[in-house]
């Protein structure tokens, strides 16, 4: 076994924040698995084994001896608090709401939500800061429809939530919106009981309602709202800051079309909001010609999984939204991959090419080393994004 | 090319219906794979392989006269 080092949660390199540690490229090469020291905000310091290459990250996330295993905090109703056949019976009430035709479905109500946000940056002027404007109300508001929230709360459920998900205010702050948040929802579970409505939380209560406890619901209402709301909020920011300072790949974005789909796949392997992926192992799980053992905590680096060349020959460090759609880990592998993904994908789809359509002269209005970037948060992304056109 | 889905398995993730949407699609109820051609035409087999090994359940195997099955 290697002598244990610390690799800092987000594993990205200071001054480069969409790159890996060296560490974990190290880690990477070495056939041998590695044992690491995670400092964690939520676990507090924890050794793991750090699992890095392309195929490993792949074979052990689906394997099934693979375990959330307290990895997070313990919430009734949230997918991420269970596993094996609870989890799949949990899953299985969700996952028709979340397919790739209904994200097609849903793709001219993220239009509008996209364009009323875009009249927003506008009437902001110069200056605006696209998190504030733009990346964080357009997951905030989709969400809205998915959990049946009406339109006369809508204002307030948004400043609520931007407030309770920035870990920059202080936990005081945070927690005293948080828990107005849980009323919140506790409400819209007890409306949605005696009247269910045509959106994903109406329907697990028309279908599922009997099966399931009132803190379960709204545990299910919340997860959709943390899931859906940091994640895409935060790869828009990033994906935005990236392509502002490669106008060029911008440009393929804004001008053609039929190359959006790919681009997000691009931005999606290259930005990677969730960085590391936490887990245990509830048996001994074997990674090639070793062993990972029961017990043992184990971070999936899908940063730098996503960069792993295998087989491809690319220079996989380097973004290029033209490049054939390569694999990629972000939204995990195996029975916890992401319910969401298809959503995140049309919300990133939309907005991306409506924003740099709408502004073809945009640039950042700072230099780009000034931009705050969220090195070491659970959730990569970027502070403040001030533009101007 | 045959297209053989182990529906129990199924993570209903919807990569399958992504990337090949004219050989398969997810079900009204719980989203799990549905093969809409266990026969696809040759033009297809090329993302009908890429569905098969983004699949994260690994529920899809091909039966290929050509090239080696995979799905694996």
């Amino acid at each position: 076994m290697t002598d244990s080092i610390e690799i800092p949660i987000g594993g990205r390199a200071a001054g480069c924040p969409f790159a890996p540690v060296p560490e974990l490229y190290e880690a990477q090469k070495d056939e041998e698995l590695r044992r690491v020291t995670v400092p964690s905000p939520m676990l507090g310091a924890f050794d793991a084994v750090v699992v890095t290459r392309y195929e490993d990250v792949k074979n052990v996330l689906a394997d099934d001896r693979l375990r959330m295993g307290g990895s997070m905090p313990y919430q009734a109703g949230n997918l991420l608090s269970y596993d094996g056949p609870e989890h799949t019976r949990l899953r299985r009430m969700l996952t028709a709401s979340f397919t790739a035709r209904r994200a097609r479905e849903q793709r001219p109500q993220i239009e509008e939500v996209v364009t009323a946000a875009l009249d927003e940056v506008e009437k902001a002027g110069p200056g605006a800061d696209l998190v504030q404007l733009f990346c964080t109300p357009i997951p905030t508001l989709v969400i809205c429809e998915l959990l049946g929230v009406p339109y006369a709360d809508r204002e307030e459920f948004q400043r609520r939530t931007a407030i309770a998900l920035d870990f920059s205010n202080s936990r005081e702050v945070q927690m005293e919106k948080a828990a107005e948040m849980e009323a919140y929802m506790a409400g819209l579970v007890a409306g949605h009981r005696e009247e269910p409505g045509d959106n994903v939380l109406g329907r697990v209560v028309r279908e599922y309602g009997d099966q399931l406890t009132d803190s379960e619901l709204a545990g299910i209402g919340n997860m959709l709202l943390i899931a859906g709301h940091e994640t895409i909020a935060n790869t828009l920011a990033s994906s935005i800051a990236l392509l502002l300072q490669h106008p060029d790949q911008l440009a393929v974005v804004r001008d053609e079309p039929e190359a959006v789909d790919g681009a997000v796949e691009e931005l999606l392997r290259y930005v990677v909001p969730a960085t590391i992926l936490p887990r245990q192992a509830s048996g001994d799980i074997p990674v090639r010609d070793q062993e990972i053992k029961e017990g043992e905590r184990v971070v999936a680096s899908v940063l730098a999984a996503n960069r792993d060349l295998g087989a491809s020959g690319e220079d996989l460090d380097r973004l290029d939204v033209r490049r054939p759609v390569q694999r990629h880990l972000t939204f995990g592998f195996g029975p916890h991959q992401c319910l969401g993904q298809q959503l995140a994908r049309m919300e990133l789809r939309v907005a991306l090419p409506a924003l740099f359509n709408r502004f073809p002269e945009l640039r950042l209005a700072v230099a780009p080393e000034e931009l705050d970037y969220r090195t070491n948060a659970l959730v990569f992304g970027v502070n403040a994004l001030p533009v101007t056109w | 090319m045959k297209v053989e889905v182990d529906e129990s398995r199924c993570l209903a993730v919807g990569n399958c219906a992504l990337i090949a949407p004219e050989v398969f699609d997810q079900g009204d109820d719980d989203g799990t794979v549905v093969v809409l051609d266990a026969a696809p035409p040759e033009h297809t087999h090329e993302t009908v392989r890429a569905a098969a090994l983004r699949c994260p359940a690994s529920v899809i195997t091909l039966h290929d006269d050509t090239t080696p099955p995979h799905g694996a």
